[in-house]
């Protein structure tokens, strides 16, 4: 079947089985490697996206339910400034290590500040207990997360950045 | 929700007549809601689904109602609504509490109340909450809708009593005797985002001279993960109900009986997630403990 739907912000078409997944379609039609298949499983939240604005698995959200929806993947949240935020919090505390998990965990925390701008920590333990990170023992991405005092020191304008989501 | 360009959205079902219409004209058509049990299904070859019935732009599906006695559910409501939505929070506390645990956000933005009961699976966490509410469920399919108590929903593991055609429409909950209480606990490998080893739902009564000594008036239990299905405790109930409750027969007597009697009817499992033991003996004392919360201050 044919698809179309909107996917960071322009509308795109996808084809495949009705129960194709997001996840694939994405990485794979249309080329956004940023979204990371961790277990495939639904457990573990590596490959979250937004759905009409809510945190949704990638792996368990079928192309056929996407037509006329909007998606939003980890490259478009990175692209704005609220994103773009998370991410550099993230790596100015020490919230990231091996990254597999980190877009997962971009996607979900932007939804999360956009309902709740200075969640407490349960509030963000809560929002974030289906990201599963195996590296950092979550210490850093609470801390980057939650403390609003330490500001990153990673410059947004820095030259040659590469642009979220890009690396495979 | 932008607009449909195109695609299939303008072909998906807006009414629940049409979306029987549809599964009556073609068998095959695989219904899906939140698709989160569906999509990892060991039961089904997602490459060979030719078509699907999307049952998520059907308004009648989604949203909580105010009915005569109680509340009704759209069979496609997410979790995600159910844990925040003031009345369910308020007259039924333990569907709340249940859908506060089922996998993260990401599943509970999804995954429905309707899909927890048609999946089917013994570890459901709503289900026991379910049967201690005595939901019932009302089908509609060829024939019309038709009400099916919960307790007569799930008819073998992972067998529902759905007939061909038939969708899962809504549930509704009647409201439990003013005073009484609803509890809700749930035993898995982690605190978040774990399927259920052992899932325990209860909604009773002390009643008599204040809570220091009663009598247990009422007492519904039920329990998920311990048997081919989710199951009521019918004998634990028994072994409660009439029986003096005060905060020390809560603690020896009384809750040794009930636990046992909870332990004496299940009939567990070894599998990945616990053994039959483990499970066995969690029932046992989940279901103790639960005997002193029912009389305990909140």
């Amino acid at each position: 079947m044919n698809v179309r739907f909107v996917v960071n912000g322009e509308e795109r078409e996808a084809e495949g089985a009705p129960l194709e997944r997001l996840l694939d379609v994405l990485r794979e039609q249309l080329a956004l490697t940023g979204t990371k298949e961790g277990c495939g499983e639904g457990e573990c939240g590596a490959c979250t996206v937004l759905l009409d604005g809510e945190p949704a698995l990638s792996c368990l959200v079928p192309l056929a339910q996407c037509a006329g929806r909007d998606v939003r993947t980890v490259e478009g949240v990175a692209a704005l400034p609220a994103g773009r935020r998370i991410v550099e919090r993230l790596v100015a505390a020490g919230g990231v290590q091996c990254g597999a998990c980190t877009p997962g965990i971009v996607v979900t925390a932007f939804a999360l500040f956009e309902r709740d701008p200075a969640p407490t920590r349960q509030a963000l333990a809560d929002a974030l207990a289906g990201n599963l990170c195996r590296c950092t023992g979550y210490e850093g991405i609470f801390r980057a997360l939650t403390d609003d005092a330490e500001q990153p020191t990673v410059s947004p304008a820095r030259p040659g950045a590469p642009a979220v989501g890009e690396a495979e | 929700m932008t607009a449909a360009p195109g695609g299939t959205a303008a072909d998906a079902p807006r009414t629940l007549a049409d979306a029987c219409r549809r599964l009556g004209d073609d068998p095959n058509l695989v219904p899906v809601a939140g698709g989160t049990d569906l999509m990892v299904s060991d039961r089904l070859e997602r490459s060979a689904v030719a078509g699907v019935l999307d049952l998520t732009r059907i308004p009648e599906l989604t949203g909580v109602r105010e009915v005569a006695g109680g509340l009704e559910i759209g069979a496609a409501t997410p979790f995600a609504v159910l844990r925040s939505h003031p009345a369910v929070c308020r007259r039924f506390p333990a569907l709340a509490a249940a859908a506060a645990v089922v996998g993260g956000w990401q599943i509970q933005s999804r995954a429905t109340l309707g899909g927890n009961l048609v999946n089917a699976s013994p570890a459901g966490d709503s289900l026991p909450v379910l049967l201690a509410l005595e939901a019932v469920v009302v089908a509609a399919g060829p024939a019309g809708e038709r009400e099916i108590p919960c307790a007569a929903f799930h008819v073998g593991y992972r067998k529902t009593a759905l007939v061909p055609g038939e969708l899962v429409a809504r549930i509704r909950l009647p409201d439990p005797s003013p005073g009484s209480r609803q509890l809700f606990r749930k035993v898995g490998t982690r605190e978040a985002q774990a399927i259920s080893k052992v899932v325990v739902a209860a909604v009773g009564r002390v009643g008599g001279e204040g809570r220091e000594g009663g009598v247990v008036e009422s007492l519904r239990l039920a329990a998920g993960s311990v048997a081919a299905t989710p199951v009521r405790l019918r004998a634990a109930e028994a072994a409660a109900v009439g029986k003096p409750w005060s905060p020390e027969t809560a603690r020896t007597r009384l809750a040794e009986e009930v636990g046992r009697a909870a332990r004496g009817e299940v009939t567990p499992i070894d599998d990945v997630r616990s053994t039959a033991v483990y499970r066995a003996a969690t029932l046992e004392r989940v279901v103790r403990r639960l005997i002193l919360d029912l009389g305990s201050p909140e």
